[in-house]
């Protein structure tokens, strides 16, 4: 019997099998095949992992600066950027005792990954010592976007699938990918489509590798903009995220989002207040984000450490369908460096600043945080216009 | 100075035409408009029908069947199609005394709509007394769709405005389109855009004009597929709803959706329990359907009237993050017409016979239904093979 081809090319059949041909006088046997969503085998494990990372109480402590960027930071307290000052740093944040008790993850930098401390133990081993997650950054960076309005696309496709596997052999479980979208730049439907399929690509893959995948579409803070029209540009950036995570068969179950929080430009004239800022945040993840997504780790993105946890603990006042929570750097930083200065006389006072602003943010997670005793620099600002990562 | 008139967001510059203005050469700074997502008028009152609708231990009633499909009804129990039928039908089902304690909202044919009861009672005015929200079908039937495998889509959105606006003013408060997928056919990813487009577009007039537009693309039972295959389907329809009903701006705490839940295909040999049923569904809607959608009302779609009762029963033994509850129409209503048969006679133990149904499925909203005194008749399946409606 000879079989019709579909005329229509943009039939595609959905979910495998191969077309199905017109039905006929004598309908020919139909072979379906059933097409299982995740053939993945690491499934129960991203599932678990990422459970592990959203769990009460705890949040993400990210140290992923490039070279250059912690060069940035060493040099803001007078230290050269060299491989054992890095070392030095990460090794005073990461061997904090009982950092474990507020931090359910650390996003690491290549470098950090392969690192040991000064006494040769392997980084990753004292995070998995302290029951924290180690995480990788995998993405190669923003570059020009030709054809947007001087916007920037995410690069990092290229051999992510042998890097993935490579970092989970080091002992990584879960991945990072940020790219940036610009309120003042548009921002163009092409830039947020580039953004939301690059993202959902490198979901996939990392998913594929025993990743599990932090999604951060990072809007700049950058803008004189009110915050409605954050509110817009954040609904329409998460719908086609989400879109193609769909599209790209990602598991929603073993993945975790790192969204920037709702609120007005930096430019703007008007601040908000922690209240508003939850109500504008929590309106767009309620209509945005599924709940089979586990855990919603924010970014604090140039808010200052006081700021940063004033408004992960207004939008903890009542029980939310995923946790919500943190995934800060300089927001748990800032002080901490300050306080160390490089100096190894100055270490546990540095140490203890981390646990303070850790612990304010487990706070803050319950929603439980009652912002006393917090010091003046902990309350600065921390926006840089044109802020390049 | 001249004062500026307020502008509707659909006089705005859309998104697209937005990004296009906004692609200068280097340089020029762009203009940023600030618009809001939703400018409609309704806002406030679509979130409060839709909140009324979907509360808890409540449905709706669909008693939307066309003039053609209600005389198919009719001739079940040997009655001619005729409006004075249509009318006393009608007239039992809105007087059930106390329907309102389970029944949340009635969906209608245009013909009910400006109905009055056999005693000449507005059927809008019994509905509203009985603290039941009229609702009204405003889709124009299935037609073939050129260029697929044989499927149909949904046509109704010449005029939609205008009727919208109408129906307003009779009463309705919500409105309700069917589109359908078939599994055997593909379907097709042209069917699948197809039915989210026009289920996106439909919803967006809808609120534009008052009404709350329940969204429903009917995965049709029909098929010999497992459940995992309905499971795949449904993740990528429901993808797409989602993301054209972003696309359209539609205000996802206006809108309900009835979905079919996730079963096996009618001629698959392997029957699944209501528990494995709700496991598919509940995963599918986590998967889905964001927090801000108050209310999913589940179609039963040629199920028993019992099974249907079991499924949704089954679906609520633990907190959902939406209102999970049902509309039915031959689950509710099958064993009330043959209790009536026509006869006036009949029509209390009818009336009565719709109250049980009504409460058990209330129970099973509230997850606190136990079967005890089913009939053998309401266990019976009503599925019918091409089912056309």
């Amino acid at each position: 019997m000879s079989s019709v081809k579909l005329s229509a090319p943009s039939s595609l059949w959905i979910g495998g099998g191969r077309p199905l041909t017109r039905r006929a006088a004598f309908p020919p046997e139909i072979r379906r095949v059933a097409a299982v969503i995740r053939a993945g085998s690491y499934t129960d494990e991203l599932v678990r992992t990422a459970k592990t990372i959203a769990s009460p109480g705890r949040g993400i402590l990210a140290i992923d600066e490039s070279n250059a960027t912690c060069g940035k930071r060493l040099a803001s307290i007078g230290l050269d950027n060299t491989e054992s000052n890095r070392q030095a740093y990460r090794q005073l944040l990461l061997t904090t005792p009982g950092l474990g008790e507020y931090i359910s993850g650390a996003i690491l930098f290549e470098e950090t990954l392969y690192q040991s401390t000064t006494y040769g133990k392997k980084f990753v081993e004292c995070l998995n010592e302290q029951k924290i997650m180690p995480g990788i950054k995998v993405d190669k960076g923003l570059v020009p976007l030709p054809g947007s309005n001087n916007e920037t696309w995410c690069q990092g496709l290229d051999g992510l699938a042998s890097r993935c596997a490579e970092y989970y052999k080091q002992g990584a479980r879960f991945a990072k990918w940020r790219t940036v979208v610009s309120i003042p730049c548009g921002p163009s439907a092409l830039a947020v489509k580039e953004a939301a399929w690059g993202l959902a690509r490198y979901a996939a893959i990392a998913q594929d590798n025993g990743l599990v995948p932090i999604v951060e579409p990072e809007i700049l803070l950058d803008g004189d903009h009110a915050i409605e029209r954050t509110l817009e540009v954040a609904e329409n950036v998460w719908s086609e995220v989400f879109y193609y995570l769909a599209e790209n068969n990602v598991l929603f179950e073993g993945i975790l989002l790192k969204p920037s929080m709702v609120t007005p430009g930096a430019e703007h004239k008007e601040k908000a207040s922690p209240e508003i800022i939850a109500k504008y945040t929590l309106t767009m993840l309620k209509r945005r984000v599924p709940p089979a997504v586990p855990g919603i780790m924010f970014l604090s993105g140039g808010q200052s450490e006081v700021e940063a946890t004033l408004n992960l603990n207004a939008m903890n006042q009542s029980p939310n369908p995923w946790h919500v929570s943190f995934s800060y750097a300089r927001a748990l930083q800032n002080t901490v460096l300050k306080t160390w200065q490089g100096r190894p006389e100055n270490a546990e006072a540095a140490r203890k600043a981390l646990l303070i602003r850790a612990k304010a943010n487990s706070t803050a997670q319950l929603g439980q945080y009652s912002g006393e005793g917090e010091t003046d620099d902990a309350k600065k600002g921390m926006f840089q216009k044109g802020y390049t990562y | 100075m001249a004062s500026a008139t307020i502008l509707k967001s659909s006089f705005l510059p859309k998104r697209s035409e937005w990004a296009a203005a906004a692609r200068p050469s280097i340089g020029r700074q762009p203009v940023a408009v600030s618009f809001t997502v939703r400018a409609g008028s309704y806002a406030d009152e679509l979130v409060k029908t839709a909140k009324t609708v979907a509360s808890p231990g409540r449905g709706i009633l669909a008693m939307d069947e066309s003039n053609a499909t209600c005389g198919k009804r009719l001739a079940s129990i040997g009655l001619e199609n005729t409006e004075a039928n249509r009318q006393a039908y009608r007239t039992l089902l809105v007087s059930a005394p106390g329907l309102g304690q389970y029944i949340s909202g009635a969906i209608l044919f245009e013909e009910t709509l400006y109905q009055s009861t056999t005693e000449g009672k507005k059927i809008v005015d019994v509905l509203v007394s009985q603290k039941i929200v009229p609702g009204i079908k405003v889709d124009k039937g299935l037609v073939p769709l050129a260029g697929s495998n044989n499927e149909s889509w949904c046509q109704g959105l010449d005029g939609l405005a205008s009727r919208a606006a109408a129906y307003y003013q009779q009463g309705a408060r919500f409105a309700k389109w069917r589109t359908v997928i078939s599994i055997p056919n593909g379907p097709s990813a042209l069917a699948v855009k197809e039915a989210a487009w026009g289920l996106a577009r439909y919803a967006a007039i809808a609120q534009d004009n008052g009404l709350v537009p329940i969204v429903e693309p009917e995965i049709l039972l029909d098929g010999e597929h497992g459940i995992d295959r309905t499971f795949e389907v449904s993740l990528k329809v429901w993808a797409e709803v989602f993301y054209y009903l972003a696309e359209n701006n539609v205000l996802f705490e206006g809108i309900l959706l009835k979905p079919s839940m996730v079963t096996p295909g009618a001629e698959n040999q392997e029957k699944a329990t209501p528990e494995q049923v709700a496991e598919y569904t509940l995963k599918f809607l986590h998967r889905r359907i964001p927090p801000a959608v108050p209310g999913i009302m589940f179609l039963s779609g040629g199920q028993s009237e019992v099974e249907a009762t079991q499924n949704l029963n089954a679906m609520n033994q633990r907190p959902n993050s939406w209102h999970v509850s049902f509309s039915y129409a031959r689950a509710l209503q099958n064993t009330c017409l043959k209790t009536w048969a026509g006869r006036p006679e009949n029509v209390k133990a009818a009336q009565d016979v719709l109250l049980v149904r009504a409460k058990a499925n209330s129970l099973a909203q509230l997850g606190k239904y136990t079967g005890e005194g089913e009939s053998a008749e309401s266990k019976e399946g009503m599925y019918v093979k091409n089912y056309s409606y």
